[in-house]
């Protein structure tokens, strides 16, 4: 009975200095988790920081590709404030037949004003395009040719869409007036700007993806040549029996890494470059606007910025990891 | 309790090799065996198969209770980390110190820091290297660096040891205090797989001995 008993309490015990002494507790393997991280992060860091040479190397390419597009949408984004601030509202020109009577076009003028589809209008009558015409132009001698004055009465009118098929159906629809002799929409250069912009917002976008996609290169390529020369380290770990997603982590966090150090590097570079351009363009615009300041990378710009480097380091260190680590298997 | 069972496993790898044919046998609990044979005729295969570095062709191999052909690539790792296996090249990595190197297993397991130093200095002196701890192990000789390789196998106290030649670069001394260290190891309780081609050596050591020939096993000796 004594023995039984003894036996029972033995192997009781015996799992005691077996299996349950080895097992590791999840609350540990949580915090292990973290501590992992926190360690490999700075092991990666270390390891940029141990080759100099060759990182700043990188990190100059990566700095390039980012800085080049952020350059250019900031440059647009200050283009874009430029022209905010300029007249650019599209203009309609009404030239008036020449027999109405001053009355007539006076009333006509009115009439105009009661619409709601005009945000302004402004008459020019005979006389005074008459005058203007004497002042500005070199020509007012011709003008005496004439027993009467040949000039239309002009009302200039801002309309309140600016969309260019709306634009020409007002143009169409107040041309059919009687009163109207020819009406003119006064927006070649408003149309010519906004292709330019959008050519340009095009070109920045298609320049930003293929410069990404030299970043994604640049640092699946390095981390390739990081993975190589770390081969022993991958196959003793695996055989001790790290997961892949441990043997993975290191180099994940040296994209990250060159992902932000890129970023802040191109930051600078773009900074650098605005810097630069910031005294002649202040100095043109000037000449149109008072008090107009260049824009820089703002917040909002510099995050996404930042955003973007570490996802393309990450994605670059991701797929390179992927592509290389599964060939390496001990054995 | 079987710690090892192979049912009629073969292998036969992709270039037509047939490295491993028909083969039964049973390691039990607790038990220390040799695997000999000549080079090529299987020895590594059969390691690999349990380490699940190479997956049979045909049969099964149990390790404990777990049907190793049930196990999935995700699993792998944590069924490796039951296992402590010694290499004839020792696989020790030189960038990091002794202690480093040893304290691998544990890291990658999630041990609590301090309760990984305390199991590293553990395992450390009991292959009688714990002054060296804080060196590269370039800079220790063969038989200290197999020692290590040792201790790094045995430092998360696994319940099955694998060793693959590991007398293969040392002195006949030398490779005796390494045979019996593993002998300390087993008398605690650790079922032990050791191939090795030191005929000489392992009949000294009076335990069973498992010998391959072409893939097949040819004698089975207590």
């Amino acid at each position: 009975m004594n023995k039984a008993h003894d036996n029972r309490k033995a192997r009781q015990a015996a799992p005691k200095r077996g299996a349950v002494q080895h097992r590791v507790r999840l609350q540990d393997r949580g915090r292990s988790w973290l501590r992992h991280h926190i360690e490999v992060a700075l092991k990666a860091l270390g390891r940029l920081w141990s080759t100099p040479l060759a990182s700043l190397m990188t990190l100059a390419v990566l700095a390039i590709a980012l800085a080049l597009p952020s350059f250019i949408f900031t440059a647009l984004k200050n283009v874009d404030q430029l022209t905010l601030g300029l007249d650019t509202e599209p203009h309609l020109s009404l030239y008036l037949n020449t027999d109405l009577s001053d009355a007539r076009i006076d009333n006509f003028s009115r009439e105009l004003l009661l619409r709601d589809d005009l945000l302004s209008v402004e008459l020019i009558s005979r006389d005074k395009g008459l005058a203007d015409f004497r002042a500005h132009t070199r020509f007012g001698d011709l003008l005496d040719f004439f027993e009467t004055n040949p000039l239309p009465a002009v009302i200039t009118l801002i309309p309140r869409q600016h969309e260019p098929q709306q634009l020409a159906a007002l143009q169409q629809q107040l041309a059919a007036l009687p009163e109207v002799d020819e009406a003119r929409v006064d927006l070649e250069w408003v149309r010519r700007l906004a292709a330019f912009m959008a050519l340009a917002e095009r070109g920045a976008w298609v320049l930003g993806a293929l410069l990404g996609l030299t970043v994604l290169l640049v640092v699946g390529n390095t981390v390739r040549m990081t993975i190589e020369s770390r081969r022993d380290e991958i196959v003793v770990s695996k055989l001790v029996g790290a997961t892949d997603a441990w043997v993975r982590r290191p180099f994940l966090y040296s994209g990250i890494w060159f992902g932000i150090f890129g970023a802040a590097l191109a930051w600078l570079l773009a900074q650098l470059a605005l810097a630069l351009i910031a005294e002649p363009v202040q100095a043109l615009a000037a000449l149109y606007l008072n008090g107009y300041q260049v824009h820089g990378l703002g917040v909002m710009e510099s995050l996404a910025l930042l955003g973007a480097g570490v996802l393309l380091g990450l994605l670059g260190a991701w797929i390179a990891v992927g592509r290389h680590l599964r060939d390496i298997e001990p054995g | 309790m079987s710690a090892i069972r192979f049912s009629n496993v073969g292998k036969r790898y992709p270039n037509g090799h047939e490295a491993l044919v028909g083969l039964d046998f049973a390691l039990e609990s607790g038990e220390l065996a040799f695997l000999t044979g000549h080079s090529g005729a299987g020895k590594s295969t059969l390691l690999k198969l349990i380490m699940l570095m190479e997956r049979p062709s045909r049969g099964e191999v149990w390790v404990g209770e777990q049907n190793l052909s049930r196990l999935s690539r995700a699993q792998i790792p944590l069924h490796r980390r039951h296992i402590g296996v010694v290499f004839q090249n020792h696989q020790l990595l030189f960038d990091r110190t002794v202690f480093d190197n040893v304290a691998l297993p544990l890291q990658i397991s999630g041990y609590d820091p301090v309760d990984a130093a305390r199991r590293v200095r553990a395992a450390l002196d009991k292959v009688g290297l714990l002054a060296r701890e804080k060196l590269n192990p370039v800079t220790l000789s063969s038989g200290e660096q197999q020692r290590v390789g040792i201790a790094r196998a045995i430092v998360h106290k696994p319940r099955l040891l694998l060793a693959d030649e590991p007398t293969g670069n040392l002195d006949p001394e030398l490779s005796e205090d390494i045979m019996h260290l593993f002998e300390q190891f087993n008398r605690i309780g650790t079922t032990v797989l050791i191939a090795s081609h030191d005929l000489s050596l392992i009949n000294r050591l009076r335990h069973r001995v498992l010998t391959l020939q072409g893939g097949r096993l040819v004698a089975d000796s207590h």
